[in-house]
């Protein structure tokens, strides 16, 4: 018998794609949002031939591993927001007498399959962007190429599932949750340089949002860092998701023993 | 073992309640201040009390979705809190004011995506959901996506959902909310068909007192979180001194109606005389010796004995909380 996550995931795909018209619109709508975000550093470089050292190619490299790794968090745990309602109505009740996990029930419960579209459009960027950089390829690089962006993701799911657990002490902190999540997105997509003082170290140290594109892609092209940490970090990339990951699942259990319900 | 064993069980919620213009304070909430439980395999358990005293509360942390405050609950032998997958295998709940169900999906639907969820052996499956089926009604709306289902025929799904994986104990809390009698009917009939085999175990909150009388064979009312009285319903009635009431009609009134009988006491006379009420404590005579009694000195036209009523007790017993 197959898991019953992929149960509940085939229901919830079938009452997604029954919305046909507002399905497609959806997709269409998420890759001009990508689209806008790479005009951005395009218009950049009309201004300026570098950006904090970096040439087009590299920057591009960095805001492609970004946005892969991005999109692939939004798509597996990007509907964690919906947590906000769950507590706040008492939804959370229903999953919690079943005998599954809370969070993987609700991650699946409103599957964004509609985020596919992103993440398609982020890895044909990250394939022109690869090749547009020049990278010298060893065995090494080939595997750092496939496992940042997967690391990447791990780690911007953490972030967006600690953030989203704060709703459990604290129902108002849809703000706090979308600056993380928003906040580094747009972080990682620029060298961790062009940032400074506190808020560089909380950003790329302290979240850990510096092992999602810029180290990694250090690696790729073989430059050291400018701010003269040792290049070879970008390999610590799968385990500060790890890291991460591990303290994401403990303030979850933590915030789901705090749910509180409703009167009922 | 015991199906359900808590002790000392409590849970209380922070509130912040605005105290002046832009000033709050927090203030606690006991919604349960220590009950004790023990509930015995196969037991029907009537649980009751006023708005507000702690019932939902109390089968929220039985089912292990909160986290008690304080004091210690097994249900199953599981931890609910700790354990819940494991528990959750071993029982059905109904929250009346919550779905189980999916929304979009046809009825039929949810009821198979539970069985990949709970891993339910096919041929169970199929035997309990036929047995539903016939028992509830389900053929007709079976194929109706479940926002399209009235109130009643929900109410028919929740159960059937909360029964297809053989829980050994149902939680209900207030399974028949906002039903017509017939809908309330028959889920009672449902649920004394589960009750009557004997290895299900029910726990049961309402204010519908019928459903008591007809399902619950121990009652603990609770009140301000705490419980205020757990046994039959005899001993409540006996514990509150209701009484049977004998209504005679009279053909002509008589001078003294007062009798002069262990138990009895005259409650109430028409002003024609004519219908005389007489209270029967259980203590002394019987309503037949009582009736004979009265023969003797009276012509009577008519008489009805009044069962003591289920409603009466309780109001009083939550009127003193
Ligand atoms: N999530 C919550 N947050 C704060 N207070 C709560 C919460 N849930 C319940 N309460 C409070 O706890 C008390 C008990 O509530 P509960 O829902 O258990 O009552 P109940 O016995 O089920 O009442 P009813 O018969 O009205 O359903 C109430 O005072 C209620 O205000
Ligand atoms: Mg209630």
């Amino acid at each position: 018998m197959a898991s019953p996550y992929l149960h509940l995931l085939a229901a919830q795909a079938r009452s997604q794609l029954s919305y046909r018209a507002s399905f497609a619109l959806d997709l269409f709508g998420n890759v001009v949002t990508l689209g806008a975000d790479l005009l951005a550093v395009l218009i950049l470089f009309r201004v300026t031939p570098l950006l904090g050292g970096f040439t087009i190619a590299e920057e591009l490299l960095i805001f492609a591993l970004a946005a892969t790794a991005f999109a692939l968090a939004d798509l597996a745990v990007g509907n964690i927001e919906r947590i906000r309602l769950y507590v706040r109505i008492g939804l959370l009740d229903a999953l919690l007498v079943r005998p599954l996990g809370v969070l993987p029930q609700l991650l699946v419960v409103d599957f964004g399959l509609r985020r596919a579209g992103r993440v398609v459009y982020a890895a044909v960027l990250l394939a022109g962007a690869l090749v547009y950089a020049q990278v010298d390829w060893t065995p090494g690089r080939v595997a750092l190429a496939i496992v940042a962006p997967i690391s990447g993701a791990v780690l911007f799911s953490a972030i967006f599932v600690a953030g989203a657990t704060v709703a459990f002490w604290w129902i108002e902190s849809g703000e706090l949750a979308n600056a993380l999540t928003y906040g580094g997105r747009d972080f990682t997509a620029y060298p961790v340089n062009v940032y400074s003082g506190w808020f560089r170290r909380v950003f790329a140290f302290g979240a850990g949002f510096a092992f999602v594109a810029y180290y990694p892609a250090l690696v790729l092209l073989g430059r050291p860092d400018p701010l003269g940490l040792p290049t070879g970090l970008g390999w610590a990339s799968p385990a500060v998701a790890g890291v991460a990951a591990a303290v994401a699942a403990f303030v979850w259990r933590t915030g789901v023993r705090q749910y509180r319900s409703t009167g009922s | 073992m015991s199906v359900i064993e808590a002790v000392g069980l409590r849970k209380q919620f922070t509130v912040r309640v605005k105290s002046g213009r832009l000033r709050r304070t927090r203030r606690t909430v006991a919604a349960v201040d220590g009950v004790d439980l023990t509930v015995e395999r196969g037991e029907m358990l009537g649980y009751i009390g006023p708005n507000g005293a702690g019932k939902s509360t109390t089968l929220k942390m039985l089912t292990g979705v909160l986290m008690p405050s304080g004091g210690s609950v097994r249900v199953c032998g599981y931890a609910p809190v700790p354990e819940r997958t494991r528990l959750a295998r071993r029982i059905g709940v109904v929250f009346g004011q919550r779905s189980q169900l999916w929304w979009d999906l046809p009825l039929q639907e949810s009821f198979t995506l539970l069985r990949h969820i709970y891993r339910v052996p096919p041929a169970d499956h199929a035997a309990r959901l036929r047995e539903c089926r016939s028992l509830l009604d389900l053929d007709e709306f079976l194929d109706t996506p479940v926002r399209q289902l009235s109130l009643g025929q929900r109410m028919r799904g929740e159960l059937t959902a909360a029964l297809l994986h053989g829980p050994e104990v149902l939680f209900l809390d207030e399974p028949t909310i906002g039903l017509d009698v017939v809908s309330k009917q028959a889920v009672r009939g449902f649920l004394a068909a589960q009750g009557s085999r004997g290895d299900t175990t029910l726990v049961l909150t309402t204010h519908d007192l019928a459903d008591i009388e007809r399902l619950a064979r121990r009652l603990v009312v609770i009140d301000h979180g705490r419980v205020v009285h757990d046994g039959t319903l005899d001993s409540l009635h006996a514990r509150y001194g209701s009484r049977r009431l004998v209504v005679v009609d009279l053909a002509e009134p008589v001078p003294d109606p007062a009798i002069e009988l262990p138990g009895v006491t005259l409650a109430a006379a028409s002003p024609d005389g004519l219908r005389l009420t007489y209270a029967l404590d259980g203590s002394g005579v019987t309503a037949g010796e009582l009736v004979a009694r009265l023969a003797t000195t009276a012509a009577l036209r008519d008489l009805a004995v009044v069962e003591p009523s289920i409603e009466e007790v309780v109001t009083r017993l939550y009127a003193e909380g």
